[in-house]
């Protein structure tokens, strides 16, 4: 899998509160949930992000929280690949099981810049900044991890028989 | 949607209005969990249980239903950090300080995908429900689960409230930790974390006059008995602040039932404060108690993110029972002994 997008920037410990506040958690609609995304931390998000961008982020993203909602609201608003220092580990697990692209570097976390264009194959582990040709190396997901993602998500992997 | 759900694939242990209450306060309390128990939940503070020697996570929505579909789902085995305890708390001094101070000591990615452990001679000195509680947020550490050494105390908690047989692990000998800590319960002060992160920690005593106009005294972390218990001694014969509002939230209804018959809740609503039924309710911002711009809350919840509890604008300070209601008596963040 294969993503370019424009980069969108934030800093650490982003949490699931500031990703979808929870006083819009009574709808379980995606376009209501990603109109709100960001909102209290980045007023403009849901203005500036564009189809395909790329939000990157620093340590612990997805912190708190298990709703779904999170990078339900992320995914639906258009940005297609996060990549973070660390992701918060219920975070981590969701994104796989919605099918919500993530990658954890920290090098590249530290010299892409808000605005970038970057370029990211997750079957590699490999992440171009285009704006500035440096190229930072991740460790791909595990194998059974991208059967999961492969497969459509951990539902789809499960009614396939994929998943044992 | 739920209760169909529950009446068609005949889910005994489904609890509507008039016998629910927070669920990580229900669930031990029915004898849902026991001792060696490997439990997943579709909410993050399902590491409460660890507190009874269970190994238990959080998860999401979809990883809870093909959990419940296939009974099965994968984990990561995790490294653990080893907290070692010893000596045992001073008066007004809780679990609530410890896990605070200890998120403060870690950060709260300090533990992340790590298992916390908890052990040494000073663990059979505090609660069940001081464990239930730092257990609750050991993922506000970032950790995957937190864990308590089972003892006496644990098997007797289990033993009143689960028919269930325990089954009882024990750390190997020769366990390799990442890091271990020592921890002198002796020396653990009234601790507050401040806004907008759990880690933000501060004791009472080296802070500055921090008005509020909130106190909230409940929650999955600190809404039990023993909370309500020793929020009551503390407000007994004594008054809320002006400008404050007070509220108390049981967390089960034979909580509230229980702080009833004790006279607490008496002593609270004497006192100018609000009881409510078992919520949630402010702790996410869902409703009794959202913040307007500019507000601060001192609240026994574990979350103090930007506008958690309500305005962006507003501000949560985190703390024990003891804090909270020793701060609705002032109007200004404190400790008991001001105002014993």
């Amino acid at each position: 899998m294969k993503f370019e997008g424009k980069v969108i920037k934030y800093g650490d410990n982003v949490d699931t509160d500031v990703i979808i506040p929870a006083r819009y958690l009574n709808t379980s609609d995606k376009k209501e949930l990603s109109a709100h995304c960001m909102e209290d931390p980045d007023a403009d998000f849901t203005k500036k992000v564009q189809a395909g961008d790329i939000m990157v982020a620093g340590f612990n993203f997805g912190c708190g929280s298990s709703r779904e909602h999170a990078p339900i609201a992320i995914k639906e608003s258009g940005i297609s690949l996060v990549i973070a220092k660390s992701f918060a580990r219920i975070f981590y697990r969701n994104s796989i099981n919605i099918g919500l692209a993530i990658l954890e570097c920290p090098e590249a976390v530290d010299a892409i810049e808000d605005g970038h264009t970057v370029e990211a194959d997750l079957d590699k582990g490999v992440i171009t900044d285009k704006t500035t040709g440096k190229e930072f190396k991740t460790e791909p997901f595990p194998e059974f991890i991208q059967n999961i993602i492969t497969n459509g998500g951990l539902v789809e992997s499960i009614k396939n028989g994929s998943f044992k | 949607m739920c209760r169909d759900f529950c009446d068609e694939k005949e889910v005994t242990n489904f609890y509507d209005v008039g016998q629910m209450g927070i669920e990580h306060a229900l669930l031990p309390e029915k004898g849902l969990v026991v001792c060696g128990d490997a439990v997943i939940g579709a909410d993050s503070h399902t590491c409460t249980y660890g507190a009874l020697g269970a190994f238990s996570t959080g998860i999401g929505s979809t990883d809870m239903a093909c959990g419940m579909a296939t009974g099965k789902t994968w984990f990561k085995v995790p490294s653990a950090i080893k907290f070692e305890l010893k000596g045992s708390l001073n008066k007004y001094v809780t679990g609530k300080d410890v896990i605070l101070h200890i998120i403060g000591m870690i950060g709260v990615d300090g533990a992340l995908y790590r298992s916390m452990e908890f052990t040494g001679e000073g663990l059979h000195n505090l609660s069940v429900s001081d464990r239930l509680c730092m257990a609750n947020m050991a993922i506000e550490a970032g950790a995957k689960n937190g864990i308590f050494e089972v003892d006496e105390k644990t098997l007797e908690y289990v033993k009143e409230h689960s028919k269930r047989e325990p089954k009882v692990y024990k750390a190997d000998d020769d366990a390799e930790y990442d890091e271990t800590y020592v921890i002198d319960l002796s020396e653990i002060k009234p601790t507050v974390a401040f806004p907008h992160l759990p880690e933000n920690t501060h004791t009472v005593d080296e802070i500055d006059e921090i008005k509020i106009d909130q106190v909230v005294i409940g929650s999955c972390t600190n809404g039990r008995l023993e909370d309500l218990e020793i929020a009551a001694e503390i407000m007994q014969g004594k008054k809320v602040a002006k400008n404050v509002r007070a509220i108390i939230i049981p967390a089960t209804q034979k909580i509230y039932l229980e702080a009833m018959e004790k006279g607490y809740l008496k002593t609270f609503i004497e006192a100018g404060a609000v009881v409510s039924t078992p919520t949630c309710g402010p702790c996410l911002g869902g409703h009794m108690g959202i913040l307007a711009e500019g507000e601060r809350a001192v609240a026994t919840t574990n979350r103090n993110f930007v506008g958690r509890m309500g305005h962006v604008d507003s501000e949560i300070y985190l703390a024990s029972p003891a804090v909270a209601a020793a701060s609705a008596i002032t109007g200004k963040i404190s400790e008991a002994k001001e105002v014993m």
